[in-house]
């Protein structure tokens, strides 16, 4: 096996599981930017989506429609959290908040143990066929539902925050939300769109990854990790910042393991992450300058 | 004014104590009901966690055992009382909760599950003086044996399977190997013993690989199997990474042989790897081919009674369910045979002799408190979705 | 100025009933596993009162504490079980150690912000628990020191029970809570709440703020090794898997619960935390027979969801609020007639 074969085959795993960190990635910059709150429940939402998803073809339903079904159910679900949870909640410094989330994530967690109990499922890629050759490097063809997914939404993210009204409501609540407020936009109902509009993106990574990852009730704790590293790496603020953080995240992680150390992968990943914040305090694409006074 | 202060104290102290009291009178109240005095057992396991995948068959197959000795009239008429707790794979956790059943005046505990957590209970275990027997694997947890007074195991060590693999690795003359495994106790302790029998059989190592318990892409570390060109690949981890680590052997075209270790002894590995699977060859207990036994093995109408009563009520067999049921049976025996003397049960376990069990045939001695040979293991093959002897 | 000393006097009673209390308690208590949940109780807050410094006095989240704690378990560990040096030597090598290395990595870490220092703790956190996996030869790797750790012993007295254990871990959990408390209200800790309130109006006031903070780092770091020597002689076997990321996170909840702004938040938060664990092991079994650790989990999530909802300030703010209203109903009762 030549070298510059190996590395495209490190290149194309990296790229694989870094689309898989952007996607959840995305979630968590959506809902920082319009309330704050780091959500640590962003990998339960995840595995929810993948779960449902799971169930629903288990159960007969065609897979387009358990797609629709189960983004739409983690949708309501997380719906149902916001206004239970974090609504209840609103006066609380953004550190209590966290730890809500943190709260919501293990209660989520355990009633997916009750329900799904403890066994990984498997879905089903969503198109047949083996793996794909690449000059020397092999791919398999749900690798590339992944990348495709993870450029749609960027793009479908893109259009709603420029375009639609919703989205322009949500940005005007980043940039300021006393102003917005005055403009007649809600705070309340925008946080509640952020965390449902993330709980949809985060059913679909879930089920567009779940053919790669399997399913099981605590795949969670790991994506959302990966995930909030790689948005942070990218600014936090960023759409695409949270892509290429999630891209970058994975290509270090696979680069390590191939050349490095298996055993150090993650260590290097990390080791890297350190050395980029301390280059650049801000994060990749973050907006440095902005200081709380 | 202070006085409130000190009142609020003095009251959250209170009821924390009165909690616990009180939790500790209503187990003693339910129990009086019984004619005859119950025996109560304790049992650990990590049902939630990342252990869970070994936990939960126990905790099920424990469960259904009791049930069924109790409807038949419990051991000599004492009915069991089983205390079973969650230590949530956590270690700590394992810590207080052996010492939680120890205060419970439990005649014995059985568990953890995994070897971390059995390790962090021995301590209070050993200065208890309470009879112990796990369901985890490593050759810690009972050696050096003159430490280990009171801790017995149930499951085939790893060095003992370490070493079935390397024979039949040598039999069939694959002694140019790659290893790869999953970085945990699980795969830490398969891979050090390995290196061991490896050494003995004179099977060389080519390249080490690691990947963690919840990696999903194992290509990168698969590349570097591939360019070390092995004439096998011996992979030590359970599923789900070990299910990833196949289909990720099979998307990258290699075509030596797969072997696996125990790890992968249910049902979920074979669902999860699909196609992937057929070829693998693992060692393991005799209950996963049970049915395909000769009849004059002794441990067949044992296997097939346990994996009907089992697969009845909670799904398909696995061999760590048969783990939990080999360490409760023991102390079972050795209950009826001593009444409740902890320290005359851990006698009688110690000279547990000719038990047939789920895991192997098990003669357990003051220097052997496992008790089990290197023919409790076979090699099994998965073939069309199912096991099979390995030819 | 008489508020003021009153105040202190009452800090100063507080601390001694408290004192009273915790020693006459494993007196009271005969049950060995209520000792032994005390111990840890007694052990998580050393390592929370460091955190609550950091976090509630110099405002700065740290999300990698449990490697802190992690690098002073193993340091006991190793050094006493194959090198053959004194357990209390080997603590303070840990705990020296530690704190220098808190010191060094906190020069690059503190010149972040907010999220992004959070995630370089996570990260150093991480990365510590990479190596204690990796370096086999020198931690034993993911199955544990393999050679058993000795106990604890003053002079002859051997601290191998948990009563005798219960003693040293609240005796030096009182040090560190008192050691805590004049730290915030000395000069330093002064320094540290202007850092909480506006860093930049401390800093052009003169404030040392970024080496003040460094040095809270180091503090915090301190009490988390000497928490974990204490944790490997207690329980003599450590494994990497008790130092990861969900411990760090848990300290951060148990120093949130329990509130930021007073020393004894930890006290609170740790004990409400553990006890509720431990006694809903205790009582699901009752109210659910056969629910395994499932139905204990989603409890104690939702529980920590509601505790955070309405008590956003942690447990210590609540009772301190109602103390406050009580007395301030009863002035206003005293004035009336």
């Amino acid at each position: 096996m030549s070298l510059s074969s190996e590395l495209l085959q490190y290149l194309l795993s990296g790229l694989t599981m870094g689309g898989i960190y952007a996607l959840v990635a995305l979630g968590f910059v959506i809902i920082h930017n319009v309330t704050g709150i780091i959500n640590f429940a962003q990998g339960e939402f995840v595995m929810l989506g993948a779960m449902f998803m799971v169930t629903l073809v288990n159960a007969g339903v065609p897979a387009a429609g358990a797609l629709v079904i189960a983004v739409i159910l983690v949708m309501i679900v997380v719906g149902l959290i916001e206004f239970g949870a974090i609504r209840t909640a609103k006066k609380a410094s953004p550190l209590t908040l966290v730890i809500i989330t943190i709260g919501l994530s293990t209660a989520i967690k355990g009633i997916a143990l009750l329900i799904w109990g403890t066994n990984p499922y498997k879905l089903e890629p969503f198109t047949k066929g083996g793996p794909i050759h690449i000059g020397g490097a092999t791919i398999i063809p749900q690798s590339l539902w992944v990348i495709g997914t993870t450029v749609l939404v960027l793009a479908l993210t893109f259009f709603i925050f420029e375009y639609t009204y919703w989205g322009k409501a949500l940005r005007a609540c980043v940039v300021n939300k006393f102003a917005a407020r005055l403009m007649g936009i809600n705070p309340q109902r925008m946080s509640l769109l952020a965390f449902v509009f993330s709980a949809a993106l985060a059913a679909l990574a879930g089920i567009v990854i779940a053919p790669i990852t399997y399913v099981t009730y605590d795949m969670g704790l790991m994506l959302g990790l990966k995930g909030f590293v790689a948005a942070v790496l990218g600014g936090l603020s960023s759409t695409p910042g949270a892509v290429i953080g999630g891209l970058a995240l994975g290509i270090m992680e696979s680069m390590g393991a191939g050349l490095l150390s298996s055993g150090y992968k993650d260590g290097i990943a990390f080791i890297i992450l350190l050395l980029v914040l301390f280059l650049k305090p801000g994060g990749l694409f973050g907006t440095s300058g902005t200081k709380r006074v | 004014m202070k006085k409130r202060v000190f009142l609020v104290i003095a009251l959250i102290l209170g009821l924390v104590l009165a909690g616990c009291g009180g939790a500790q009178e209503s187990t003693e109240k339910s129990s009086s009901a019984e004619t005859k005095e119950p025996y109560k057992i304790g049992a650990i396991f990590d049902i939630s966690g990342p252990g869970s995948s070994l936990g939960v068959p126990e905790r099920d197959t424990v469960n259904m055992i009791v049930e069924k000795v109790n409807e038949n009239g419990g051991i000599d008429g004492h009915p069991i009382e089983l205390i079973m707790l969650d230590n949530k794979s956590n270690e700590t956790e394992a810590a207080l909760a052996a010492k939680s059943l120890i205060q419970k005046d439990v005649l014995a505990i059985i568990g953890c599950s995994t070897s971390g957590t059995t390790l962090a209970m021995l301590e209070g275990i050993q200065q208890a003086e309470i009879p112990l027997v796990s369901a985890a694997a490593s050759i810690r947890i009972v050696e050096p044996v003159n430490e280990r007074k009171w801790v017995f195991k149930t499951a085939q060590s790893d060095s003992l399977v370490a070493e079935r693999v390397a024979t039949y690795l040598k039999s069939k003359g694959l002694t140019k190997i790659a290893f790869a495994s999953m970085n945990n106790a699980f795969g830490d302790s398969g891979k050090v013993e390995f290196e061991k029998a490896a050494a003995k059989e004179g099977i060389e190592i080519l390249v080490m690989e690691k990947f963690e318990q919840n990696d999903t892409m194992m290509t990168s570390q698969l590349t570097n199997i591939k360019k070390a060109n092995p004439q096998a690949v011996l992979a030590w981890a359970i599923p789900p990474s070990a299910s990833s680590f196949t289909t990720s052997f099979d998307d990258l075209g290699l075509t030596v042989p797969l072997i696996h270790s125990h790890g992968i002894g249910n049902k979920t590995f074979i669902e999860l790897a699909g196609d992937s699977a057929n070829g693998v060859v693992f060692p393991v207990g005799k209950l996963l081919v049970a049915e395909g036994l000769p009849d004059d093995d002794p441990q067949k109408q044992v296997l097939v009674e346990y994996a009907t009563d089992f697969e009845a009520k909670y799904g398909p067999r696995n061999t760590f369910g048969g783990h939990a049921w080999d360490a409760l049976q023991i102390v079972l025996n050795a209950v009826e045979k001593a009444g409740p003397d902890r320290a005359k049960i851990r006698d009688e376990i110690e000279n547990t002799t000719d038990f047939v069990g789920i895991s192997g045939v098990f003669n357990m001695s003051p220097e052997d408190h496992n008790g089990l040979s290197l023919d409790s293991m076979v090699m099994v093959e998965i073939s069309e979705g199912s096991w099979i002897p390995a030819k | 100025m008489k508020d003021l000393l009153k105040q202190k006097r009452l800090r100063h009673a507080l601390i001694l009933l408290f004192t009273l209390i915790i020693f006459t308690l494993p007196f009271l208590i005969t049950n060995n596993y209520y000792l032994s949940v005390l111990v840890i109780i007694g052990i998580h807050t050393i390592v929370v009162v460091g955190l609550c410094l950091l976090m509630g006095y110099a405002g700065q989240i740290s999300l990698g504490h449990a490697a802190f704690y992690g690098l002073g378990a193993y340091t006991s560990g190793i050094l006493t079980s194959t090198y053959n040096v004194s357990p209390w030597l080997a603590l303070l090598a840990g705990a020296v150690g530690t704190g220098i290395i808190a010191y060094l990595i906190g020069i690059p870490i503190f010149r972040l912000k907010e999220h992004y220092l959070a995630l370089a703790t996570l990260g150093f956190g991480l990365i510590i628990h990479v190596i204690l996996m990796e370096e086999v030869e020198l931690t034993g790797g993911p199955s544990g020191l393999s050679k058993g750790i000795p106990y604890l012993s003053i002079g002859s007295l051997v601290l191998n029970n948990d009563f005798k254990f219960y003693f040293l871990v609240w005796i030096l959990a009182l040090l560190a809570l008192i050691l805590a408390n004049n730290v915030v209200h000395s000069r330093i800790g002064r320094a540290l709440r202007s850092i909480h309130g506006s860093e930049f109006a401390a800093q052009s006031l003169g404030v040392d703020t970024g080496r003040h903070k460094l040095q809270v780092f180091a503090l915090s770091a301190v009490y988390a090794s000497v928490a974990g020597s204490l944790y490997a002689h207690y329980i003599t076997f450590i494994s990497p898997s008790p130092f990861g990321l969900m411990t760090s996170i848990q300290f951060v909840v148990m120093a949130v619960v329990g509130g930021l702004a007073s020393i004894w938040g930890p006290i609170f938060g740790v004990s409400v935390i553990t006890i509720m664990a431990e006694s809903l092991k205790e009582f699901m079994p009752l109210l659910i027979p056969q629910a395994g650790g499932e139905y204990e989990i989603v409890v104690y999530g939702i529980i920590l969801v509601v505790i955070m909802i309405f008590m956003p300030d942690g447990l210590t703010a609540t009772l301190v609020k109602a103390y406050e209203g009580w007395r301030y109903r009863k002035e206003r009762a005293n004035e009336t007639p």
